[in-house]
């Protein structure tokens, strides 16, 4: 049995984890800062990935990032590098499907912090910087592990938006998902039936450390 | 000398705090919501009055007029919080260690020492603030203020998280931690008692107004009269 397609899937979903990770807190901390109205308008653009067609998400990255669209012309020319049908396109059809659970779980993180303790630290004479990072950070660190993990997750079963902006090609842009579609598709039920096995334990193990990092902080309150 | 004469609008009232203190205590005394926490944060600098001026010693904190705002880190003001806002994270150590980054290591073990012993905190060093007494957060607190060297005391209802029979006894010892400190300290309290221990002035604050400075036992007899009039 051919291991590339969880290899490919595993390598994707942790690279865009890490990305999101960072994209997701940055977005989450800015936010709260922000007049109202515009808070609201940016809330439901970074939202709105969540409740879209992946298919939609990757019809629009497709517009951007497609050979013959702007920004792929750009890189085409330039570097002579094809953003698409590559393995590692499927980075930002993840990423973007996947940012949004990063964002909300952390906003809610960020939302339960005590700001008297920044504020503390300010007195303190302690940076904002400091703050953020030993402080405000490892106050709301499970809820931010669980965003992590939760995107993890999402981001080895996305389908929809990686087959449009990276397709299948076996040994190059294969992913568990795209393998199980296409294996289904072309009649071999054999191999599909594992891979959707070896999908279902990660995503029950992933769902299981999950709750095990939610639970000790609902007690804690 | 801290010389205050700010003013913010809130929700329910604008807050006029107007008060100057000379090398004493002073308590801003009023109900709870009469914007007493409000004129620390002010003072401290985590929120902004939309006018007036800030002055510690012959430092301008804050003038509106001329747009001086200097931020929490640089006003050298010791705010010891009402629930002490201990870094949950933290042990003892590294809550109080957090306040003196800028000193070079061995000075800093050097003064955590000094604290530790001046508080009263020896082998609470590893503890995190969650295993903590009441009695231990506030020393803990006060151990932190003191080491990033303060140059002004706020005191935001010291006691309000502790027990009656707690804060009896820790009152004379706020008092003598207040003497050696020397500065200026302004104490926040709803508590008449907590003042005339603690405060030989009291500026009365009502609805965000405060009231011009009198000395706390005519304060005192003026609303020992007031409630017995009211029986």
């Amino acid at each position: 049995m051919d291991l590339y397609p969880l290899y490919n899937s595993l390598r994707i979903a942790a690279i865009s984890s890490i990305f999101v990770f960072f994209i997701g807190i940055a977005a989450a901390y800015y936010i709260a800062k922000l007049p109202r109205v515009l808070k609201g308008i940016l809330d439901v653009l970074f939202t709105l990935p969540l409740v879209l067609p992946p298919t939609v998400v990757g019809y629009l990255l497709l517009l951007a990032l497609g050979p013959k669209r702007p920004i792929g012309t750009f890189f085409l020319e330039n570097w002579d590098i094809r953003l698409t049908m590559q393995w590692w396109s499927a980075i930002f059809a993840v990423t973007v499907v996947v940012f949004p659970l990063m964002y909300r779980t952390a906003r809610g993180a960020f939302e339960r912090f005590d700001e008297n303790l920044a504020d503390a630290g300010r007195t303190l004479g302690l940076s904002n910087t400091y703050i953020f990072w030993r402080i405000r950070l490892p106050y709301c660190k499970q809820g931010i592990i669980a965003g992590v993990v939760l995107s993890f997750a999402r981001a080895l079963g996305e389908y929809g938006a990686t087959s449009m902006i990276a397709g299948y090609t076996p040994g190059k842009t294969a992913t568990v998902s795209t393998a199980v579609y296409q294996l289904w598709r072309t009649g071999n039920d054999e191999l599909a039936i594992k891979w959707v096995l070896i999908n279902i334990a990660i995503s029950a193990v992933v769902l299981l450390v999950v709750n095990l990092l939610e639970k000790p902080q609902r007690r804690r309150r | 000398m801290l010389y205050v004469d700010i003013e913010k609008r809130l929700d329910r009232f604008t807050l006029k705090a107007k008060f100057r203190c000379d090398h004493s205590t002073l308590a801003l005394f009023g109900a709870s919501g009469a914007g007493k926490s409000m004129t620390l944060k002010c003072i401290s600098g985590i929120e902004k009055p939309d006018k007036g001026v800030i002055q510690l010693n012959d430092r301008v904190l804050f003038d509106s007029e001329k747009h001086i705002d200097l931020p929490p880190q640089k006003r050298r003001v010791g705010y010891l919080f009402q629930e002490y806002a201990l870094f949950p994270n933290m042990t003892v150590s590294g809550n109080i260690t957090a306040g003196m980054r800028k000193l070079p290591k061995n000075k800093r073990e050097l003064k955590l020492c000094e604290l530790i012993g001046q508080f009263q905190l020896e082998g609470l060093e590893n503890r995190r603030p969650d295993s903590l007494s009441g009695g231990e957060k506030q020393r803990v607190a006060l151990a932190r203020i003191f080491a990033s060297s303060p140059e002004v005391l706020l005191l935001d209802e010291p006691f309000s998280s502790l027990d009656t029979l707690l804060k009896y006894k820790l009152i004379p010892y706020i008092r003598g931690i207040i003497r050696d400190f020397g500065g200026e300290t302004i104490l926040v309290s709803h508590d008449i008692d907590e003042v005339r221990q603690l405060c030989a002035e009291v500026s009365p604050i009502t609805d965000g107004i405060t009231r011009e400075i009198i000395h706390t036992e005519a304060y005192y007899q003026q609303i020992k009269k007031q409630y017995e009039d009211l029986k």
